[in-house]
């Protein structure tokens, strides 16, 4: 597959698609999702925090979010061009307060084994941000 | 568990026990619950248990795995042993500094010199 816009670096086109609460399914659209930074020219790096990020914001949509519920679905939005990759995830759940995540890297916390998923995204991605609900994450990732 | 391909392969060196990951990628919950299973069952059977867990392979890690890693370092300590952590890949040790596990985990560059640490 060619990138979108033919590393011209317009805007590429918005996917958008909904998948079964299930981690197969993510994964299976997470790689699609990386297969087109590729294709677009992005660099292992780039590709490598893509990946963990989608890797993150998806396990929190299905396991925190849907609460594992197989009657909910996730839908994603996303665009890859050769100057970004943007990625909108929606899940049916209640939500939380994304301002209220305990840090992960605080001498009490350091040694708890969970919160650091939404760390990682915040760290690999240019550009995280949650809506108010805190049932949908934007991310963005700058090619280069 | 029949069926199911091996995610670790364990083995005995001077008196440590070396686990190395056999897949690319310490993703999955089943495997990473099928990990945390197995080394549970192995540090039990010690009094001070040394681990040396060899990175070499893994290409992508999630907060998942870094979890069942806190849980083994947390339950090997109680068993008054130690565990080492080594050849990590520069983007996996990265995501154990972004965490700042660096921090609290031993981590060397290959797996002779996490032997020589535990030691």
């Amino acid at each position: 597959m060619r990138c979108r816009d033919g590393k011209r670096g317009r805007m590429g086109l918005v996917q958008k698609t909904d998948i079964p609460t299930d981690m197969k399914a993510a994964r299976e659209l997470a790689e699609q999702i990386v297969t087109q930074a590729e294709d677009c020219g992005y660099s292992a790096e780039v590709v490598f925090a893509i990946k963990l990020a989608l890797e993150e914001a998806l396990m929190n949509a299905i396991k925190h979010g849907n609460r594992r519920d197989p009657d909910k679905h996730v839908h994603v939005e996303y665009s890859v061009d050769s100057k970004r990759a943007e990625i909108r995830i929606v899940d049916q759940g209640e939500g939380f307060d994304p301002t209220n995540v305990p840090d992960p890297t605080a001498d009490e916390n350091l040694e708890c084994p969970t919160g650091r998923g939404i760390m990682l995204m915040r760290a690999y991605m240019d550009h995280v941000e949650f809506s108010e609900q805190g049932n949908t994450v934007r991310m963005i990732k700058n090619n280069g | 568990m029949e069926g199911q391909k091996d995610v670790i392969v364990v083995s005995q060196q001077a008196g440590a026990h070396v686990v190395e990951f056999v897949v690319e990628r310490l993703l999955d919950e089943v495997d990473i619950a099928r990990i945390s299973e197995q080394l549970d069952l192995l540090i039990k059977q010690m009094d001070s248990p040394l681990l040396v867990l060899d990175f070499a392979n893994v290409k992508y890690m999630s907060s998942s795995a870094l979890g069942m890693l806190i849980t083994l370092y947390k339950r090997i300590c109680e068993r008054n042993g130690r565990m080492a952590l080594c050849t990590v890949r520069a983007e996996i040790y990265e995501v154990f500094t972004i965490t700042k596990l660096s921090e609290v985990f031993q981590i060397y560059e290959s797996r002779t010199t996490a032997m020589a640490g535990l030691a």
